[in-house]
Formats: C-alpha cells, structure tokens, sequence
C-alpha cells in the first residue's frame, strides 16, 4: 500500500522544486537513470534559475565528467566551464559544478576534522580496520553521502545541491544511516569490547563475550578492533552530534527528495517501497521522474486494428504495392515479409507500452510533480543530451 | 587472480553460480532462469537471494521466501539470505559455540557484531552458500547476488578476513571457503548485462575488478533483453520506401487504415536495435572470446513472474545446448 505524501502541494513541476529547496536527493533502484537525472537537473537548474549549483554522484561516471565537458571529476568540487555550455549554445544564467563521492576520502576527511589531536588522526588512518571500513565495506558508504552532503551545504557555497545516492538496493538504509552512526558509537557493546583493553579488570558483563570472541576471532583480532574503536570514541560527541545534524538536514523543508524509476515492475516495485518509506521517515518526495518511457502512440487502439489488418493482408496487398519499391530488387514476397514485421514489431512493443501504462497509473498521485522522459535512442553523450533529457522534466 | 582451466567447464556442471551486474539488467530473472534450467535437467538446485527484496519470490511465484529453504518444485529449492539466521547456523554447524553463548550478548547485539568486525556480514553470506557446496547438499547453488558494486565487497570478504584475522576459528573458516570459490571446476561469476552503454561499462570493469580482487572466476557473460534483428540489408531498403510519406500513404490507401504509428514504432525498435548492436560490438571486442556469452531475446510479453523465468529458462537452455 502506498501512502500520499502529497504534502503542500505547493510545487507542480521539478522547476518549481528546483527553485525552492536547497537539497534535492535522487533515488531509485539501479539502471533507471537516476545520475544522469541528478545532472539533468543540476544542469536545468544552472542554465534556468542561476546562482550556484552543484551536482554530487556516487559513480565515478567518467562519460558523465565528459558529457559536462571536464575531463573527470573527483572528490573536489569541480567547476563546469561555461565553454562547455557554450559549446551546445546556451549561456547558463548561473554556474554548475560537479563533484564525486569518494568514500575512502571523504572518511579521512571526516577523521581528520574529528580527531581531538594529530596522533589520534595518524592511528585511526593506519589502523588496518579502518582501511577495511572506510573503503571495502558498504555500508559505510550510505552514511558518507550524507555527511558529505551536509558538510558541502553547510559551507553555504551553493544555492542548490543535487546529490545522487548510492545504488543501495535496500533503499532507506542511507536515511537511517546517520542514526545507526550515532547508536553505533553510544552502543554498550562497544564499551564491553573495548573494555579489557581500558582496564585490566574484566567486567561481570562482558566477560562471556569477550571470551566467545576471542575464540572466534583470535585476540590479534580483537586487539585491533578494540584500538579502533577506543580511537574512534575520541571523535564520539562530535561524531553523534554531527550525525543528528545529518538527520536534520533531511527532515526539513529545504531538502526534497526525486524518486526515479523506469516503468519495468522491478523498479516500480522499488519506489513504491521508497514512497512509503519516506512517508513514513516524514521526508518530503518533491518528484517521481520516470525515465525511458515509451511514446503513446503505441498504445493506440486504432493502430492496433490497422497492424492485425495489415499482418492479415499482407500477401494480399504485396502484389500491388510494386510501385513503392520501384528500382529495388524486390518481389511481392519481399514486401509481404518486410510489412508482417512492422506490424508484429508494433504488436510487440504495443504489449510493453501497455503494461508501462499500467505500471505508471500506481505511481501517479504520490508525488507533487510526475514527469516522464522519453525513450531517447541513446545515451546522453554531452550537456546538450543533459538539458534534453532536463527540458522534458522541468515543467 | 583467477585461473584459466584448459578445459572450460560447462556452466551448469559447476557447484555454485553467483549471478551479479549492474542493477536493473535482469539478474534475479537470470538467477532463476538458471536454477529452472538446471532443476528440469534433473540437478538438485538450491537458488538463494542474498538482498532480501523479495523478487525471487516473484519469479518462482512462491510465497515470502524464509533463510530455510523451502522446496518449490522438483529438484528446485529457494532460500533468501538473513544474516542473523546464517550467524546463528554459522555458530551451530561450525564454531560449535553453545547455545548459552549464542543466545547471550552475541545474538542480542548482532548488527553491532556485524559493524563492528567488517567482513562478517559479507562472510555469512558468501559462508553459507559455500557451506551447501561443501557439504554436497545440491547439486548447483545458484545465488542471485548483490549489483556490481557490492559482490566484489562479498567475494573479496573471505581473503580481506584471512588476512585480518591471524588466528581463531573464523581464520579456519575463510581457508575452506577460499578453497572452494578460488576452484573454477566449482565455483563461478554469471555477470548479467544489456546491450546499453552503461550495463556493459560496468560488466568489463567488474570482470576486472574480480580477477584483480578475488580467486572467483567468470563463468559466463549473460546479455539480456537483446531486440531481434527487424531486416536485412535489402529488407532495409523496402522498409525505408514504404517508410516515407509516399510509401505510408500508398499502403495505407491499399489497407483503408492509417498506418504511421505502425512505421514510428518499427523506426523506434531499428533505432533502439542499432544502439544495442554497437554496444554488442563494444562487449564482444573487449571480452575477446575469453569467457562464453549467452544472449537472451527482450521478451514481449505481458506476463510476468514465473512464465517470464520459464520463458528465460528455456532461452538459457536453447544458449547452453
């Protein structure tokens, strides 16, 4: 069941979204579109509402770093050239930057910020855990989105954020992801973990544990682990307070969130699980982008009769229809094969059309603004591709 | 890492399958797809998903799917990944750690346990598919694995942990699993893609990325959803006359009806053809003959869960045969 989270009911269109909030998040399941939406919007945002704005990606999306015109950007924000717009004959009103996420950087940036002294620092960035959380493990990187988009749109350097998410298949763990941080470092357990290494009376409480984990994990192990975590507890009360911050930032009226989906169940399935996750986390969805959708035309009833005619009279026709292949080495069998395979071709995607109708009717309503891209033939290659894909969204 | 076989083997002849690519392209319809295959061919098959989304279940038709596997036809049995359940088995069948233990601080406190030692949660999931190998209770263990992103993560946790943990009963536990998903006779990668820009991308980064950071090897590329070839080249021709405003006005004179919406999709299916055979072209030059590829015809059709897998699993047989 879907809930409507049809809120103020103030904002119509991604432009009117756009010019009114200072964060917008996009999610979605994977493969639907959801960076190239995030830099669509940016870059409509850029051209049409002007100030600054910056569009923030978890993919390392080197054809998308081509298509904005820079060569790649990393975790640095990186301006967008106004060559680069020049070039498709557009003159943004205001400017657009790019910048990736590095997870394994932004968590050295996050500890270095943290950490009460230089040693401290110097310890957590070699402990052999650390490397292990920051860059291999996955989690790690849906709390680190956030962080960072908070740390960019408290800088105040930007009038409007776009920030892709990861590709998380369970949706909401991003959103719960500053919480969790916070339980994590006020947790009992970590206290009982790392107590032997505090004090050398072992406590009532944690004695059975520690011996079943050091039967586990051997106390080499455990050792590291405990160093890890008595580090990272120096950062506690700035790192708890930091991730509430997060949680704010999200909840409040400036960030929005864009849904993507493409009309495939899968997909669709996923956002309307996302729908009601925000809903019930109290977030604002601003917009459903539905991306890849196929024309209308297909669904045409009329068309429909005209095919199942023309596959029933093919053979029929053929014969006098010699004038149109006038020149070709073509006889009346050629063009008999050539027209049952427009109209069974029509007949085909005329099913899929159909069932993306279908799917489109569950998600309509649950947004302030639903907006559907056409399927282009190809991928998005330049800032030109970028404001195409943007101009069909926009109102 | 990965090692060549001289001998390649066949795809279902292996003992666990971990099917993966870039989210969106198909995987659990491949997963399934395989599993069905491989059931109807007489293999006791277990298939389990690891992200506990549900839409195996979908595509089996068959109800919630529980960490116990439940039996779904012949041969067929599904399971999905609970990681709080796998750590409890875990401690049973292999840390023989009592139940006092298990039901104390460790099970209470399972997600810190899981944060706190990184890997464990990749290791119980990766563990218990590799448990069922080793302890030969199917014939094939496919498992519908995470996106591209996340299984390196999984492959890679058992090596990551054997080189953290020096000691211990975990220690012993990475070395038997290592042995099995490092034995390209047991153990394979299916990566899944479609033949757009991006799903291939990233099916020539993740084979990279497996053989640089894990032993597991690449079994098989699946290319799924390719559209059928409209015309040949003197087809073309044909199509293109009639195409035209003369052309379109002659037939539709000839049928009495309007025909254009007719000639706009069958132009939108050679455009979108076209788009998918450069890609092919681009999957094909970079893999260069060096692991098997199956294609998998898109499907119109309006069903969708278990005809859909039927559908696909008898495409995968047509591939395989």
């Amino acid at each position: 069941m879907v809930a409507t989270s049809r809120a103020s009911g103030t904002t119509d269109t991604l432009e009117a979204l756009a010019a009114s909030r200072e964060v917008l998040v996009t999610c979605g399941s994977g493969g639907v579109g959801k960076t190239t939406t995030a830099a669509a919007i940016a870059a409509m945002a850029a051209v049409h509402l002007g100030g600054k704005v910056l569009v923030v990606t978890v993919d390392p999306a080197r054809r998308l770093a081509t298509a904005m015109g820079i060569e790649r950007f990393g975790n640095a924000e990186t301006p967008i050239p106004p060559e680069a717009f020049a070039a498709v004959g557009v003159e943004p009103r205001g400017e657009l930057s790019a910048a990736m996420l590095d997870t394994k950087a932004s968590w050295d940036d996050l500890v270095a910020r943290h950490a009460p002294d230089a040693a401290t620092r110097d310890a957590i960035l070699a402990n052999p855990l650390y490397e292990n959380i920051s860059g291999r493990f996955v989690q790690s990187h849906d709390y680190i989105a956030m962080e960072r988009l908070y740390d960019i749109h408290s800088s105040g350097r930007y009038d409007l954020i776009v920030v892709d998410t990861p590709p998380t298949r369970n949706a909401i763990d991003f959103l719960a992801a500053p919480e969790r941080m916070a339980d994590f470092f006020s947790s009992r357990l970590l206290r009982w973990l790392t107590a032997p290494y505090q004090s050398r009376v072992f406590t009532v409480a944690s004695k059975p544990f520690m011996n079943v984990a050091d039967r586990i994990l051997g106390s080499q192990f455990l050792a590291d682990i405990a160093e890890f975590f008595m580090l990272f507890q120096t950062m506690h009360d700035g790192f708890v307070e930091r991730a509430r911050a997060v949680q704010a930032l999200l909840s409040e009226r400036r960030t929005s969130f864009v849904v993507v989906s493409t009309l495939e169940a899968a997909p669709v399935a996923e956002t309307t699980y996302f729908i009601d996750a925000l809903a019930d986390d109290q977030l604002h969805l601003g917009a459903i982008v539905l991306n890849k959708v196929l024309p209308a035309y297909l669904r045409s009833t009329n068309a429909t009769h005209a095919a199942r005619a023309l596959t029933d009279r093919a053979e029929e026709l053929a014969p006098g229809l010699g004038d149109v292949t006038e020149g070709l080495d073509a006889g009346p069998d050629d063009i008999a094969r050539v027209l049952h395979e427009v109209a069974d071709r029509f007949l085909d995607f005329q099913v899929v059309a159909k069932r993306e109708a279908e799917l489109r009717k569950d998600l309509a309503d649950h947004a302030d603004a639903l907006a559907t891209v056409p399927y282009l033939s190809d991928d998005i290659g330049d800032l030109g591709g970028l404001l195409e894909m943007g101009g069909h969204i926009w109102r | 890492m990965s090692q060549k076989t001289a001998d390649p083997v066949e795809l279902l002849d292996r003992r666990l399958l971990f099917v993966t690519g870039k989210g969106g392209v198909g995987k659990t319809t491949v997963a399934a797809g395989l599993a069905l295959r491989a059931a109807s061919m007489g293999k006791r098959t277990l298939v389990g998903e690891i992200d506990a989304k549900g839409d195996l279940a979908t595509f089996l038709e068959v109800g919630p799917l529980a960490f116990e596997e439940r039996r779904v036809q012949e041969n067929l049995y599904a399971m999905c990944m609970q990681t709080e359940e796998s750590l409890k088995e875990y401690l049973r069948l292999q840390l023989k750690v009592p139940l006092l233990a298990r039901i104390g601080p460790l099970a209470r406190t399972f997600d810190f346990v899981a944060s706190a030692a990184p890997g464990v949660k990749e290791i119980l999931t990766v563990g218990k598919f590799c448990y069922e190998v080793r302890e030969r209770n199917y014939d094939l263990v496919v498992v519908d694995a995470s996106a591209s992103g996340h299984v390196v993560s999984q492959l890679a946790a058992p090596q990551a942990i054997n080189e953290l943990v020096q000691v211990g009963l975990v220690r012993n536990q990475t070395t038997w699993m290592l042995d099995i998903l490092g034995d390209p006779s047991l153990t394979g990668a299916v990566i899944v893609a479609t033949p757009q820009e991006m799903p291939v991308t990233e099916t020539i980064e993740l084979r990279d990325r497996l053989a640089a950071e894990t032993d597991v090897e690449i079994a098989a590329i699946v290319v799924n959803r390719v559209l059928p070839e409209l015309f040949t080249d003197s087809e073309e021709a044909i199509f293109e006359r009639f195409a035209t405003d003369e052309g379109t006005a002659a037939l539709a004179d000839a049928l009495d009806d309007s025909v254009t919406p007719l000639f706009d999709g069958a132009r939108l299916a050679v455009t979108l053809r076209r788009t998918q055979a450069r890609h092919l072209a681009r999957l094909r030059r970079e893999l260069d003959d060096s692991v098997g590829v199956l294609y998998l015809p898109e499907l119109f059709t309006r069903a969708h869960g278990v005809r859909v897998t039927r559908l696909v699993a008898d495409a995968l047989g047509e591939e395989l045969d």
